[in-house]
């Protein structure tokens, strides 16, 4: 070429497209698209023939068939007859129902400890500290099976301590009396539903002139009042009417091999809830006191300097303005606690993850038994999340 | 399909260099199944097996060189023989007589003497198993994703199983039925004794699910309470948080010997189910399958015969034409089922036969002391049956 060529035109520049920056980053992020799907097929593919060679391809007919096997506790009847569906649905619900009581417990619990980690009293800040520094430092599984070991050290049923004829505490669990309903009870019900929508009318129409008058007021405990007095009222009108209360007592009564009557609570689930509750309230613990020591010093002074006490002073101003800090991460905390759950197995409790496995170890259903697995804990957990998500935007600061 | 095979290749190529590196280490050992790795389709016409009748009982090591099996290209064989190990599933908890762990750290048993009946056939050495212990909800599983090459941990027979779960069942190597322990001052002396009792039992078993079967069938209640281990099952019912504990009956046998105080318990007369425990392959490897079938067999046929470890090499000298077949030293029988053709001694003379076996572990000189019952040959009432080897 001659060195004194023309340099390059300086109107249009054609540049070829494999080095156009913006062409190679389509062509790129397309030939990585292509790679993950080849990749997805290939692994998918695989799974289908090996599946296919040991003659499992993936069906959902089992569900329909019966299951055959027992499990110990059941929120709703089931027994060995019903189907796997129906043994799934009784895991699930098993597992709800940990979770939802332990996560009620737990952020009692979590409050209380969080509090009293920044108490003003040498010994209950230390002895918070200490639980708070045991706990969470030792493997959840680990506890789960100190408190299901320490159910062992019961007596046996036969011999069970007896609280009062009330209460019994054996080695399968405890035992209590607990309320049934007698024959007057659908009176009674009339009045606590009477109750109920009285209640609910008062509320309504307080809240109604509040924001007519523009001001603001407190409706709720006033109706829960109303409510549970009329409640009462027709408790004690029944028996008067009917001579024989509405409400009797189940008393347990031990049969030859185990208690009749009043309610169980089993060793399994006792240690599991137990378990889950002494451990998450740790971690909801150290939340609750992030959020207290989020709000400004200023406002608990100033809270102080306008007279109230306390315990108010942490009621109305302290907590309402810390739970906006508090409440994304105990989301996560709920999250964990329901997944914990999940560890039941290991102490006989038969939760979601403990009836899927059999139903798995029966039929051989590997694949759609854990993406029924899988989808039920997203499910529950993208719920719980959903919930929290709306109840943390209520409660944010309403910026106008 | 090529992906696959590229898979397997590559997968093939890896464990031949690591059989290699493996066979380097134990030089001395005049490796034998090396050859046979590299070149698996060279017809080495070894088979008679070389203790003829010449060579007397050497004083002790196997029939020089174990003569090469001729397994699929590709199959499970092939691939146990380069990895130089069988990994045999076992039972995770201690089940004294069928596979528990002594104080020395050595697996013993009577499932165990399986596992070690295989690595004989396959290695002439009964020490090349590696064991996978594994939970009753996790055996299944193991076998299906072929972590395992064979599973022999108490696992009953069962249609489900074999068909559903993909898994083959070699020839059951004890009869076995659901019993039930309970405490001998509780009163019960029958399962209708049992209504509303609590049972503990564990999960992912055939127990669990007859147990239901029963007391349904009979009209009676009870509460499970299931683990998925079984120390944690036989602990529970220990603690008297269960008042029946049940399992097979040897499993019951077995526990009785690691309860507290076994004196206070009883196993009811009862049996629940059938209870055929065997060895179990997945399916889809034929040749694997009747390789690890004809290694009970063989131990059945041994006992059959009066064919013990001692006397091996004294039968080594027969004329008798079913039993020169037998032990390999006519004809080349086992070739076919990919297996050496010696196999039979080898299992005889480092495992013993099946009489040898269960005595050994369940016999009378152990403290269950179980007897033979079903378990014995065809011939003494039994149900134990080798079909010819011819």
């Amino acid at each position: 070429m001659a060195a004194g060529s023309p340099p390059l035109p300086s109107g249009k520049v054609t540049i070829p497209f494999y080095r156009d920056t913006r062409i190679i980053a389509i062509i790129v992020q397309i030939v990585f698209a292509i790679a993950v799907a080849a990749l997805l097929w290939y692994l998918y593919s695989n799974m289908m023939n090996g599946l296919r060679q040991a003659n499992l391809l993936p069906t959902f007919a089992f569900l329909s068939v019966p299951s055959g096997f027992p499990i110990a506790e059941s929120v709703i009847p089931y027994d060995p007859s019903m189907t796997y569906g129906r043994a799934f649905v009784v895991g699930i619900l098993n597992t709800v129902r940990v979770a939802g009581i332990g996560i009620i417990l737990a952020t009692i619990l979590g409050l209380i400890l969080g509090i009293a980690r920044l108490s003003d009293n040498w010994l209950l800040r230390n002895v918070a500290l200490v639980y708070v520094e045991i706990v969470r430092n030792v493997p959840l599984l680990l506890q789960l099976i100190f408190w299901f070991s320490l159910t062992r050290l019961f007596p046996r049923i036969q011999e069970s301590i007896d609280v009062g004829g009330l209460l019994f505490l054996h080695n399968r669990g405890v035992t209590l009396a607990w309320p049934q309903a007698a024959n007057d009870f659908d009176v009674w019900m009339v009045w606590v539903y009477g109750g109920i929508v009285v209640g609910i009318v008062y509320y309504v129409v307080r809240r109604i002139q509040f924001a007519r008058r523009d001001r603001p007021g407190v409706a709720l405990p006033q109706a829960l009042l109303i409510a549970f007095g009329i409640a009462l009222i027709g408790f004690f009108t029944t028996y008067f009417a009917y001579g024989s209360w509405p409400v009797s007592l189940s008393i347990p009564e031990l049969q030859r091999f185990n208690f009749v009557g009043g309610i169980t609570v089993t060793n399994s689930f006792a240690a599991l809830l137990v378990g889950l509750v002494i451990y998450t309230a740790v971690f909801i613990g150290e939340i609750v006191r992030s959020g207290i020591l989020a709000v400004s010093k200023g406002q608990r002074e100033a809270a102080r300097a306008l007279g109230l006490t306390p315990g108010q002073t942490m009621r109305l101003v302290i907590l309402p303005q810390a739970l906006r800090v508090i409440i994304p991460p105990l989301t996560s905390q709920y999250l964990n606690l329901t997944k914990n759950s999940s560890l039941a197995v290991a102490v006989a409790y038969p939760d979601l993850f403990y009836v899927a496995n059999t139903i798995n170890n029966q039929t051989g259903q590997a694949v759609p038994v854990i993406l029924m697995l899988m989808a039920s804990y997203l499910s529950v957990s993208l719920l719980t999340s959903l919930f929290m998500n709306w109840y943390n935007r209520r409660i944010q600061l309403v910026e106008r | 399909m090529r992906k696959q095979m590229i898979l397997v290749l590559a997968g093939l190529l890896s464990l031949v260099l690591a059989a290699c590196g493996g066979q380097a280490q134990q030089a001395p050992t005049t490796a034998p199944a090396q050859p046979a790795t590299t070149a698996p389709e060279q017809p080495t016409a070894a088979p008679p097996a070389s203790p003829a009748p010449t060579a007397a009982p050497a004083a002790t090591s196997a029939p020089a060189g174990g003569t090469p099996a001729q397994p699929a290209a590709g199959g499970l064989i092939e691939r146990i023989l380069a990895r130089g190990t069988l990994i045999c599933g076992v039972n995770n908890n201690p089940l004294p007589g069928f596979s528990s762990v002594d104080a020395a750290g050595v697996r013993a048993g009577f499932d165990v003497d399986f596992c070690r009946a295989i690595a004989a056939a396959l290695f002439d050495d009964p020490n090349k198993v590696e064991y996978r212990p594994l939970s009753a909800q996790e055996r299944f599983t193991a076998l299906q994703t072929g972590e395992i090459d064979v599973l022999i941990r108490n696992s009953t027979w069962t249609l489900g199983r074999d068909g559903n779960l993909g898994l083959d069942w070699a020839p059951t190597t004890f009869y076995d039925g659901q019993g039930m322990m309970v405490r001998k001052d509780s009163g019960i002396n029958t399962l209708e004794d049992m209504n509303g009792a609590t049972i503990c039992v564990q999960t992912g078993t055939t127990t669990e699910l007859n147990l239901a079967d029963q007391f349904r069938a009979r009209g009676l209640t009870f509460t499970p309470v299931v683990f998925p281990d079984g120390d944690a099952t036989r602990a529970a019912y220990d603690a008297g948080q269960c008042d029946g504990f049940t399992t097979d009956k040897s499993g019951l046998v077995s526990s009785l010997t690691l309860l507290s105080n076994p004196a206070d318990h009883k196993i009811l007369e009862v049996t629940m189910s059938k209870e055929p425990l065997g060895p179990a392959v997945k399916q889809g490897d034929p040749q694997w399958f009747d390789a690890v079938r004809w290694i009970v067999f063989a131990t059945f046929q041994a006992e059959e015969y009066g064919i013990t470890s001692k006397n091996v090499d004294e039968f080594l000298k027969s004329d008798v034409p079913e039993i020169r077949r037998f032990l390999g030293i006519e004809g080349d029988l086992a070739k076919g089922i990919g297996l050496p053709n010696d196999f039979a001694v080898r299992i005889i003379r480092h495992v013993g036969n099946y009489a040898e076996i269960y005595d050994r572990n369940l016999g009378p000189n152990t403290p269950f002391n179980l007897p033979r019952g079903l378990n014995a040959l065809y011939t003494n009432g039994g149900l134990l049956y080798s079909p010819p080897f011819r």
